[in-house]
């Protein structure tokens, strides 16, 4: 025990006055995608854990990211095969592994109580029932820039697009790299179509229930189309680097953190690779919401970051929900903070952040405060398209026009809203 | 009634029966249940009959006539320079040459390499501004092109390196077909007058043929369905410009659409059989003409 908490410990002592099934050696399989800081804390949550519970050895077990993942965690729910808890995105994505039918409801979890609102409802099953704990705080997905270059410049954080065209522009005349890039990892091209949903809801309210409904597209609404056409202008104007085909989300970081690229757009989680692999350059990072069209609001997309599940039919069902439920306490909370620092506002309640938060978050934080914040699509509709991250590198390779990017989605969306059986479609 | 009996096979029926079963098991059901599944919307736990909608819908993908157009354009690519490249390693090593035993080997080497690990290895190489290939080039002053990154390259720098890895096996198909031609036919045509050339062109090309036929068949067959090194090299992309139908079909079973990319399957096997069935039954005809 690290330090005493009342509910934490009472759950455990119940469980062990329950637990007849866990009085011998439990071994539990912990499966998360590979990303360094996904990793790095479910280490230290898995090491926590077992200290208290000397009776149970977890294995953390890597996994692909992007589809690759999806497609893994698919097949090994639907074959039986899933390790006893496991970590996957919240939202439309939970929603596809078809929740009510094979995972197990993590409502009746002590420490559920504590879980934040907002998150609880991108875990909820069609059924009504929380099936996710969260795994990590919330992230914004916005754009990374380099600090030094804007204070080299003398350069102001864009709240318009306009202002951050023109940052750009007096960017590639001072020899940096405006933009950076990472098309390696295809999913990172996705940004500036999923970044800018705070930006289309404030134009269009109601365009997740239109969407979801098949009366919106993105093809006939401008607002929505806006990310593609960003995309698009970055091309034809010359932001990227010369290797964007090719460069990593590692190489991403790199260039935003080292000073060699002014923007990265991002989601906030990409902190963890930087205070990884390149901690000098930490506080260099700055952060702010994609800007949207003048004399809009300017508000950040958040993204609820993964939930850990528990799948149904397990050989070790209770201990992993014990171990989710863990995982919702303040002491895994705490473990998070000291192994990977603070990433963005946590979800757990009671859990504070620390006052020397890195740059990155503390720019973040005020979106949070003055309530400027909107969920990115995927969390208001289940459905989103699954090749939306080729279409994008497309845009911005300069192999399709916005405008075709844009009609293309939509016949990738409808797929998945057949797929899901939705009405209307 | 003796007559009857020589005509059959010193074995009894039942020795056929276990590998019936395990062909049975493992290829006929799943290829009829893959017929039914095909007309279904499927999330593997259950089934909803639609009909032909998943091939409707696999015809209308956008990305999907560049992927059959890419997989011919791969298909016929790779199996061309694995035969003529194949053919000509077979002549200059059945040859008398220094080394030949040294060459046979590093020549077939690459086919025993993972795929993957070739894709990942060549992937690295083929970097545009970092990788081995293109730091070379810049040596001797030439800006190297965006092998992987370039939309129109991308599917040809695929194609060079699978033949790169497989034309080993071209090699010894053909190695084996030159062995077996009698050397006085050479000699024959050596006291008619005939140059190295005329040798190659009316004695070598005409009795290889049964060699050339295996290759081409096989290698046409595997670059058609061809997924691997695509994958792991470009995974379809930049975009979908290097999409093969192997790869649009898996990505339909990344995004969990089983029924539809069931769908895809039953479309390729067909495709395949379209090509490679007419293709056997013309060389077969043409063999039987000589």
């Amino acid at each position: 025990m690290t330090r005493p908490i009342p509910s934490a410990a009472l759950a455990a002592a119940l469980m062990a006055l329950a637990g007849g099934a866990w009085a011998q050696e439990v071994e539990l399989i912990y499966l998360v995608d590979n990303s360094p800081d996904t990793v790095a804390v479910a280490e230290a949550l898995a090491a926590a854990y077992m200290e208290q519970h000397p009776e149970v050895s977890i294995e953390v077990e890597q996994r692909p990211g992007g589809a690759e993942g999806d497609n893994l965690i698919k097949t090994r729910l639907a074959t039986g095969e899933m390790a006893d808890v496991f970590l996957y995105n919240a939202g439309s994505l939970f929603q596809a592994l078809n929740p009510t039918e094979t995972l197990e409801p993590l409502d009746d979890l002590p420490n559920m109580a504590g879980v934040l609102d907002g998150f609880k409802e991108v875990v909820t099953g069609t059924d009504g029932r929380v099936y996710g704990v969260p795994a990590r705080a919330a992230m914004g997905g916005g754009i990374f820039y380099n600090v030094p270059i804007y204070e080299e410049l003398g350069l102001e954080v864009p709240t318009t697009w306009e202002q951050f065209a023109a940052n750009n522009e007096a960017i590639k005349a001072a020899g940096y790299v405006p933009v950076a890039q990472t098309y390696g990892e295809t999913w990172t091209s996705q940004l500036f179509v999923l970044a800018d949903y705070f930006n289309v809801q404030a134009e269009v309210p109601d365009f997740a229930d239109r969407y979801t409904a098949n009366e919106a597209k993105y093809a006939d609404t401008p607002a929505a189309m806006r990310g593609f056409e960003h995309l698009q202008e970055g091309f034809e104007k010359g932001w990227w680097n010369e290797d964007f085909g090719a460069a990593t989300f590692d190489d991403g970081l790199r260039m935003v953190a080292e000073g060699e690229a002014a923007h990265y757009p991002m989601l906030t989680f990409g902190l963890g690779g930087i205070q990884q692999n390149y901690p000098e350059s930490i506080n260099d990072v700055g952060f702010f919401a994609q800007p949207g069209p003048e004399g809009a609001p300017n508000g950040l997309t958040v993204w609820y970051l993964d939930g850990i599940y528990v799948p149904k039919g397990g050989e070790n069902t209770e201990v992993a929900k014990d171990f989710a439920n863990f995982a919702a306490s303040q002491d895994a909370c705490q473990v998070i903070l000291d192994t990977i620092g603070a990433t963005g506002p946590l979800l757990i309640e009671g859990c504070e952040l620390p006052a020397d938060v890195p740059r990155l978050v503390q720019d973040m934080l005020p979106y949070f405060e003055e309530g400027r914040t909107a969920p990115a699509l995927e969390f208001l509709s289940p459905i989103k398209g699954p090749a939306l991250e080729q279409i994008t590198v497309e845009v911005g390779s300069g192999i399709r026009s916005a405008a075709e990017a844009a009609a293309l989605y939509d016949q990738d969306v409808q797929k998945q809203a057949q797929q899901l059986g939705l009405e209307g479609w | 009634m003796t007559e009857r009996r020589a005509r059959r096979s010193p074995y009894p029926t039942w020795f056929f029966l276990p590998a019936a079963v395990v062909y049975g098991a493992l290829f006929i059901v799943p290829t009829l249940a893959s017929f039914w599944f095909s007309l279904t919307r499927w999330n593997l736990f259950e089934a909803e009959f639609i009909g032909l909608g998943n091939f409707r819908q696999f015809f209308r993908e956008p990305f999907l006539v560049q992927g059959v157009v890419n997989t011919l354009i791969y298909g016929t690519l790779t199996s061309g320079l694995k035969t003529v490249l194949g053919l000509a390693l077979a002549v200059l090593l059945t040859g008398r040459i220094w080394f030949r035993g040294t060459l046979r080997t590093l020549v077939f080497f690459p086919v025993l390499v993972s795929t993957i690990g070739v894709g990942f290895a060549f992937e690295a190489m083929m970097h545009p501004t970092r990788g081995v290939i293109n730091v070379a080039l810049e040596g001797i002053g030439i800006d190297g092109p965006h092998w992987l990154t370039n939309p129109s390259l991308a599917l040809v720098s695929v194609a060079l390196v699978d033949v790169w890895k497989g034309v080993g096996l071209a090699t010894v198909i053909f190695m084996a077909g030159l062995v077996s031609i009698p050397q006085d036919y050479y000699e024959a045509a050596r006291i008619d007058g005939a140059t190295r050339w005329q040798q190659f062109r009316r004695v070598t090309v005409p009795l290889v043929r049964p060699a050339t036929i295996t290759v081409v068949t096989l290698s046409l067959i595997s670059g058609l369905r061809y997924f691997e090194l695509i994958w792991a090299m470009t995974g379809g992309g930049p975009g979908f410009s290097s999409d093969v139908i192997a790869s649009v079909i898996y990505k339909q079973y990344q995004a969990g659409f089983y029924g539809l990319a069931t769908a895809g399957n039953v479309i390729l096997f067909g495709l395949i059989a379209c090509i490679v069935l007419p293709l056997t039954w013309w060389f077969n005809r043409r063999e039987v003409e000589l």
